[in-house]
């Protein structure tokens, strides 16, 4: 089979931009490539697509020099490359805009374009050139259709201008090939469309696109072709007009999966949460009222910056209430900051794992039991055996993979460091579990486990609040989906009864 | 959402801020002039200070006493505008101070007259200024080299490496004093080119007289200016003090840039214990103690944050005037050398809470 891809390849070497064959990469223990493999032809945009931990990061890092490949060979236009860092790759026309931008903030829009190549005044007056910098930028910014004035403050933009500014720089560079890793986890629908705009102008100008991305509506709409991976093995490349969603799935499982939901069947109580017109006194959090009940599933949904986790984070106390009131079963709780609302019967899981979630050097058991260090304490000390004990007990019911408790836990993969936090909140013995993202960042697999749990819970009387950015899976796990849209509440709808249509209505609604 | 961007840089901060004042509502009115106020709090509580030192000691208003506020700013100023660059890079450099006493015991042993009974170096002919000035900005740059190879090569915090070389320091200038008959004693007898050329009469307004070193001052300011506004090594320091790892990824040679913000700061320190050296004339072990202090807190008034990647040149020649006309204002009061250590550390911790106050996300 590998035979017949390298035929065809050759057939049009031409059109052929990128050409990554039998690339290998071991990590201690771990083999993270194994003959991986990656074409992409001029004028087209390719997808990479595979869950995570598939190696598509990986690859990238090998084409950009991060990380040295063990085997292989690149070819830039027909001739072998061997980048030594990201810096050499982009002069030789292959870019990257990361998903987490690295920008130097404090600085404007133009010192960050020629950062590291500052134009000067002429050769023999080595000041750098403002006019030089600004013209080229405008030029470029024009070009693209960006309309932002490149003397403006980085920290003062939102996080699509930013990207934008990221993809200018690479075009800046005269880039052939532009690597785009999750370019639209922040974007809104309209910007999303007019990085889709840019992207189709690159395209259309001979340049190689590759698209690294969960969302498949957006790569099935954007791509000419899918490459798809799965544990560090090239799968398979194919138009993306001859694929489907479920066989993109399938091909990144490696398994037909039947139910990407589990069978719901909690049962619903009384009302036990009650929000009356909560606001926030620096966020955009505006008269937010809604009921939860005992048992139930409740979603949350909206763009970014709809103020979803602002909602949670203010339920929880941890930015500053401008007014509004929360009773919990019939009883008024002020939840002032976190330390109180944990003691109220309140757990939060943060969207963002790695920065506000894991404790990367502690251990397993360490994050299990941070929370709840009160329970294990005999006199001033703290008692080993039992914290060892419950977090064995966690490990099994949640179905954590691991070796031992002893592991650091940032050495297991997302969907299990995950777990891991979740048990760390189930220990402090919420009745209201208020979750952000629970599975952003998962891949297939982890996340149905994860969904049981949320199940697992519901059943146990307890009431989940789940935001997501993802619709299907608000559909297919929530009772009720409450819609926000600019820090307002603006809708609430059955998660039975509704439809995607619908959600995104609501969630325009405000903006 | 492009628009709004341009037009917000169109406008200037005052009118920006009167259009926020007009369209916030009563409550965020009420934040947004706490704001202003705890924004500007150093500038307000100074202008008060003066206000009331003036009104205390008319004196304080004098010509002789704006003139000497001005030649202790131009002392000042240049380890402040070496400091700063450590500053950008959320560094900070507490040697500074040290390494100004044994640059200025250097110049003025180097510099002493003929014949001059405790000469350091009795047989040493009177050496040439240009000689002895290169000599000095060598020894605070190799100084600074050391600071910033440790900070740049080992990822050390410049507060451990230059608490380290600011001990090293102190500890060469007491054997240095040793050396010869000095035998530990301070140093005068300074030779009149060397005084002549740092303390002589520039002109003079008034009837008194202003120094030649403001003019030195003045000029390094204007070099300084060019150099963190108009270079590439500038520039690349901002980007490094506001985001390594970008400036990394973008081809900077961010090791490169460190070890040189320190080496110019250890320049810019010479400079100043070259000034120092005949501005005070007997130089001894204690010269330059607490300087950086004085230097750190002038920067953190004028805005040069310890976040990194902001500050300007006028930022800091306005701190290290402030902080200026507050002491001498507080020795127009008479108040004790003792109480100024005390209320230089609240202005420390004071400006820097302040300047915190602005970069924490309110939430």
């Amino acid at each position: 089979m590998q035979n017949n891809i390298n035929k065809s390849v050759s057939a049009n070497d031409k059109d052929i931009l990128l050409k990554m064959v039998d690339i290998e990469k071991t990590f201690p223990g771990v083999k993270a490539l194994d003959h991986a493999q990656l074409t992409v032809k001029k004028g087209t945009v390719h997808a990479l697509m595979g869950e995570n931990g598939a190696g598509k990061s990986t690859l990238m890092k090998c084409l950009f020099g991060v990380y040295s490949k063990d085997n292989g060979h690149i070819y830039v236009e027909g001739s072998e490359v061997n980048y030594k860092n990201s810096k050499e790759a982009l002069e030789n026309g292959v870019a990257m805009v990361h998903q987490e931008l690295n920008q130097a903030l404090k600085r404007n829009v133009m010192d960050n374009m020629w950062l590291g190549r500052f134009p000067t005044v002429s050769k023999y007056l080595p000041f750098t050139s403002e006019k030089k910098m600004y013209d080229e930028t405008m030029k470029i910014f024009n070009d693209l259709e960006i309309n932002v004035d490149p003397k403006t403050v980085m920290s003062t933009m939102s996080v699509s201008q930013r990207q934008m500014v990221e993809i200018a720089k690479a075009v800046s560079y005269n880039s052939k090939i532009i690597v785009f890793d999750e370019p639209t986890s922040s974007l809104t629908e309209e910007e999303v469309e007019h990085l889709f705009r840019i992207i189709n102008m690159l395209r259309d100008r001979g340049c190689g696109i590759i698209y690294i991305s969960h969302k498949m509506e957006e790569i099935l709409r954007i791509s000419d072709e899918v490459t798809i991976m799965r544990d560090g093995k090239w799968i398979a490349t194919k138009p993306a007009s001859e694929l489907t969603m479920d066989e993109i799935i399938k091909l990144m499982v490696g398994r037909e999966l039947t139910n990407r939901y589990p069978e719901k069947d909690n049962k619903i109580g009384d009302v036990l949460l009650k929000v009356e017109n909560l606001s926030g006194e620096y966020t955009n959090l505006n008269n937010v009222s809604f009921q939860a009940k005992r048992g139930e599933i409740l979603g949350v949904a909206g763009l970014d910056g709809s103020g979803r986790t602002e909602l949670l984070e203010q339920i929880f106390g941890i930015t500053t209430k401008k007014s509004g009131k929360i009773t919990l079963n019939g009883k008024e709780v002020k939840n002032h900051n976190p330390h109180e609302s944990i003691k109220n019967g309140f757990a939060l899981l943060t969207e963002e794992r790695r920065a506000t979630g894991i404790f990367g050097i502690l251990n397993i058991r360490e994050n299990t039991t941070i929370s709840s260090l009160k329970k294990y304490q005999t006199g001033p000390f703290l008692n080993k055996k039992k914290m060892k004990e419950t977090t064995d007990e966690y490990i099994k019911s949640l179905r954590v993979k691991t070796p031992n408790q002893e592991t650091k836990i940032s050495s297991l993969s997302g969907g299990n460091q995950q777990k891991v936090i979740l048990a760390r909140w189930l220990l402090t013995d919420p009745t209201v579990l208020l979750l952000d993202e629970p599975t952003r960042g998962i891949d297939v697999g982890a996340k149905y486990e994860i969904y049981q749990l949320i199940l697992e819970l519901a059943k146990k009387g307890k009431t989940v609040i789940m935001v997501s950015s993802e619709m299907a899976e608000l559909l297919g796990v929530c009772d009720k989906i409450l819609v926000m849209s600019g820090g307002r509440l603006s809708g609430e709808v059955d998660a039975k009864t509704t439809n995607q249509e619908e959600i995104m209505t609501l969630a325009a609604k405000y903006v | 959402m492009a628009d709004t961007s341009i037009k917000k840089a169109k406008h200037s901060g005052i009118s920006l801020w009167i259009e926020k004042f007009k369209a916030a509502d009563k409550g965020d009115k009420k934040r947004l002039i706490t704001d202003l106020l705890f924004n500007n709090a150093m500038y307000i509580i100074i202008a008060i200070a003066v206000i009331f030192i003036a009104i205390k000691v008319p004196a304080f208003l004098s010509v002789s006493s704006i003139v000497n506020i001005i030649s202790l700013t131009a002392a000042k100023l240049p380890i402040a505008l070496g400091i700063a660059g450590c500053i950008v890079l959320t560094g900070t450099d507490i040697s500074a101070g040290r390494c100004v006493g044994l640059t200025a015991c250097v110049a003025a042993s180097l510099l002493q007259m003929t014949g001059y009974a405790n000469k350091m170096f009795p047989n040493l002919k009177t050496m040439p200024l240009f000689v002895v000035l290169l000599a000095v900005i060598a020894i605070g740059a190799v100084v600074g080299l050391v600071n910033g190879f440790f900070v740049a090569k080992f990822k050390l915090h410049p507060f451990i490496v230059t608490l380290s070389t600011q001990l090293i320091v102190f500890g060469t200038v007491l054997m240095y004093l040793m050396i010869g008959g000095n035998n530990g004693q301070t140093l005068s007898g300074l030779d009149s080119s060397y005084t002549s050329f740092i303390t002589g009469t520039l002109f003079t307004i008034g009837g008194v007289a202003i120094p030649k070193y403001v003019l030195y001052s003045v000029i390094l300011t204007a070099v300084m200016w060019v150099v963190w506004n108009k270079t590439k090594f500038g520039k690349n320091m901002f980007a490094v003090g506001s985001n390594e790892e970008a400036a990394r990824v973008s081809g900077v040679n961010v090791f490169m840039t460190i070890l040189m913000v320190f080496v110019l700061a250890g320049a810019m320190y010479g400079i100043t214990g070259f000034i120092e050296g005949a501005r005070i004339a007997s130089c001894s072990a204690n010269t330059g103690l607490n300087y950086e202090c004085d230097a750190i807190a002038a920067c953190v008034i004028g805005g040069v944050s310890f976040v990194g990647g902001t500050g300007k040149i006028s930022g800091i020649v306005i701190g290290v005037l402030l902080l200026q006309i507050i002491f001498a204002g507080l020795n127009f009061l008479s108040v004790s050398a003792n109480m100024l250590y005390i209320i230089k550390g609240v202005i420390i911790l004071v400006a820097c809470a302040i300047d915190m106050r602005k970069y924490l996300a309110r939430r």
